[in-house]
């Protein structure tokens, strides 16, 4: 059977910042306008809009994205919100996938929004209520101490080293430097910085987390008729993937993201890839902690178990590497507004692939990305792999 | 790609007006369990996608997709989650098939609302935080204003939204999931007492608990495994403005929009003659008779008087929420448009029962996401 293909023609990105003054609206509204006038397209052209953004209690507003729609440019027009938490600026380009692909649209426009300021003091307040309300509430669970969990089976079943998993930090904010919209880009930073930073949950430390942040992306989706006459340089979508696992997070083996590995194989499967190490020349692997870089790499068939470190400390994975990992600066390094983090390594691919993306251009002129994202309790897993 | 879709197992649990001995899990595994057994799947072998639709703040949980899976067979499976009402999940799940990538989707909406304790203020939490939220208005009562200026415009009186009242309670009466069916005069409707004048207490859908879950196929599929599928022939959505400020009262262009995207996809312009029946938003009476003039049966101000001659009532001639709708059988947040949706898979299939209708083939289901949305969808199936 064929299937419709689908380009990005287009992407824009706000600033990633610790507290934006504009309001979550305006945030939708600048990312959506970067995105078309980077293809010269107006609203009148866009016959859909898809919007990402996680929970509804960052913005504080019961049906966020009933607010957001005008910001999107969804006025007067078919507009549908999803989430899958942390996986959502990820899945909200394969919506926009399928609501191409079904042929029901040719245009649609893709905005991923988060603005995590707004919680006061902190935006850890609103993550309180993501656990079980009768098994886990009752604990007053942080997010900070599953991750602590995650990393610390991580280590231990493999005998991983804090100072190999800080280089994952250090380069991917040396790649941020380069990046103009980056929060944390840094060209200076070091492993030691890194292992002397403030002890969040043992082994987590203040440096292997990526910030809060504030923040909107957007991308144009359109069908290959369209792209072909918009731009020379369409890039498709060649494969999607998504997995959610069970609520029951606690039954898991953290050490291994078996959901992300089901997600990749979908999208792998899709794309016609057979050997993803081979064919796959950028990673965007979700990277909201250092270590979970490294996890996800192993769960896209992109490392072995326990070897992704590796790929760090032979130079594979630097942006002169023979595959790149977060090129752009990733989650670490250019800023994590949640749904908008995941879309931005739609943009950076974009970017990349047609060869625009500027000090932080992978040289070799690759073909292809995979850009991946993470979310909800060590449960959801969502990929795109991306090639011209 | 696959053109077409359709609808293959249904399965629903309630609807009542609590539910204490119940979890959300439970009525959603309950409703998953008889569409599965209804299209003869298996959700763990057969079943490629899962699509729910769910608010965070109806749930009391912060990412509530994250609680989705377990209770559908879905773990470790392609799912995800739409903010939005069950008839954007039903276009969801089209699209998924159209694609070509899936053959068989599972659908899921469901409502507890009896367990939220301030529903009015989560409500009134969705309106604009900084232009909105500090005069603290009622959702209550920006539907008064809303019918307020729906009735000066067209017309229409307090009298024709009753009787929208008295025909779906009395609708109601006959179909056993409905928790509200009731006989009530004109005069027990109109004494109110008024919420927001004039809203009428009788003039809003109280809400209910229960869940619905559908299963879609595509056409080869469906034919294998059903020998009654129901088509999806046309399915379309739309928002217009989310600001109080600048959006139209007295009518709804969201819904116009969104049934021309339907009703385009399933070749045809104006739906009188081709649709049988309807099962429409009324979470508020005025909002059946403002649905039905968006939707095109009719000219503005002229579903009252429709109402009034008995023409949308069950043995008129165009039956409109012969299941009691919203009023009848209870408002269910996200899944209220799935409701009215599985009441038209029922009638099309000729399960209806006691409130059978009789010879229909194309029945149209519509949905509002409540105040101060300004959302909407229209699905159009067929036998």
């Amino acid at each position: 059977m064929t299937m419709r293909k689908v380009a990005v023609i287009g992407a824009g990105m706000t600033q990633f910042v610790r507290r934006a003054q504009e309001t979550p609206k305006e945030l939708t509204w600048q990312a959506s306008r970067m995105a078309l006038e980077s293809c010269e397209l107006t609203l009148d052209d866009i016959e859909a809009v898809c919007l990402g953004t996680a929970p509804d209690s960052f913005d504080g507003i019961h049906m966020n994205g009933e607010y957001l729609s005008d910001g999107a440019g969804a006025w007067r027009k078919p507009y549908m919100r999803l989430y899958v938490a942390g996986g959502t600026g990820v899945f909200v380009p394969i919506q926009g996938w399928y609501h191409v692909a079904s042929g029901l649209f040719d245009v649609v426009l893709v905005v991923a929004e988060e603005k995590m300021s707004s919680y006061y003091p902190h935006a850890q307040a609103a993550f309180l209520t993501i656990f079980d309300h009768t098994t886990e509430r009752p604990l007053k669970p942080n997010l900070l101490w599953i991750f602590a969990l995650e990393m610390n089976r991580y280590m231990t079943t493999y005998g991983i080293s804090k100072a190999d998993i800080a280089r994952v930090s250090v380069q991917h904010k040396h790649n941020a430097a380069d990046h103009p919209c980056a929060l944390l880009g840094d060209p200076k930073i070091t492993v030691e910085d890194v292992l002397n930073s403030e002890v969040l949950a043992w082994p987590v430390q203040r440096y292997d987390v990526s910030p809060v942040s504030d923040g909107a992306v957007a991308v144009v989706l359109a069908a290959e008729h369209i792209a072909k006459r918009i731009t020379d340089k369409p890039v498709w979508i060649e494969g999607v993937g998504w997995n959610l696992d069970t609520a029951h997070w606690t039954n898991r083996d953290l050490v291994y993201p078996r959901y992300v590995e089901y997600a990749a194989r979908m999208a792998y499967e899709m794309a016609g890839i057979k050997e993803p190490k081979k064919e796959i020349h950028i990673a965007e692997p979700y990277d909201p902690f250092d270590y979970k870089a490294l996890h996800h790499l192993e769960g896209l068939q992109l490392a072995e178990r326990g070897q992704a470190p590796q790929l760090y400390i032979d130079g594979t994975a630097a942006r002169d590497g023979n595959m790149p990992v977060c090129p752009s600066g990733g989650l670490l390094g250019v800023g994590n507004p949640i749904a908008a983090a995941g879309l931005m390594k739609i943009a950076e691919l974009f970017w990349q692939l047609r060869g625009e993306a500027g000090a932080r251009q992978v040289p070799g002129q690759p073909r292809r990305g995979i850009a991946q994202a993470w979310g909800d309790l060590m449960q959801v897993g969502t990929v795109v792999i991306m090639g011209r | 790609m696959n053109d077409r879709v359709a609808i293959i197992g249904i399965g629903w649990s309630g609807y009542r007006r609590v539910s204490p001995d119940l979890s959300y899990k439970e009525i959603i595994y309950e409703a998953a369990l008889k569409a599965y057994n209804d299209a003869g799947v298996d959700p763990r072998k057969d079943i490629q996608t899962f699509v729910t639709v769910a608010e965070d703040f109806h749930e009391g949980t912060s990412i509530f997709d994250e609680y989705t899976p377990d209770q559908l067979g879905a773990a470790l499976k392609p799912m995800h989650t739409i903010t939005g009402d069950g008839l954007h999940g039903l276009a969801t799940a089209c699209m998924l098939v159209k694609t070509g990538q899936f053959d068989l989707v599972a659908l899921e909406g469901h409502s507890k609302a009896s367990n939220i304790r301030t529903l009015p203020e989560v409500t009134a939490y969705a309106q604009d935080p900084i232009l909105n939220r500090p005069l603290r208005f009622n959702s209550n009562f920006i539907a008064g204003l809303e019918m307020n200026r729906y009735l000066f415009e067209t017309g229409a009186t307090l009298e024709q939204c009753a009787a929208v009242v008295q025909k779906n309670r009395l609708h109601a009466l006959r179909n056993p999931k409905a928790a509200f069916g009731a006989e009530l005069t004109l005069d027990e409707i109109l004494a109110g007492p008024p919420i927001s004048w004039p809203l009428g207490k009788r003039d809003l859908a109280e809400s209910a608990d229960g869940a619905v879950v559908m299963v879609l196929a595509s056409e080869s599929l469906a034919r294998q495994l059903s020998d009654k599928p129901i088509w999806v022939l046309g399915i379309g959505w739309c928002n217009d403005s989310p600001s109080l400020e600048s959006r139209e009262w007295g009518e709804l262009p969201y819904i116009q929009k969104a049934a021309q995207i339907a009703y385009r996809q399933a070749g045809f312009r104006n739906p009188q003659g081709i649709i049988d029946f309807a099962e429409v938003d009324d979470t508020y009476s005025y909002k059946e008779l403002q649905s039905l003039e968006a939707l095109g049966f009719c000219l503005p101000g002229e579903a009252g008087i429709l109402t009034e001659d008995g023409a949308t009532a069950f043995d008129g001639e165009l039956p409109v929420n012969a299941s009691g709708g919203s009023l009848g059988m209870g408002h269910l947040l996200d899944a209220t448009g799935l409701t009215r949706a599985l009441e038209v898979v029922l009638q099309l299939r000729g399960e209806a029962g006691l409130y059978q209708l009789e010879e229909v083939n194309v029945g149209l289901a519509q949905s509002w996401r409540g105040v101060p949305t300004t959302s909407g969808a229209v699905a159009v199936l067929a036998n």
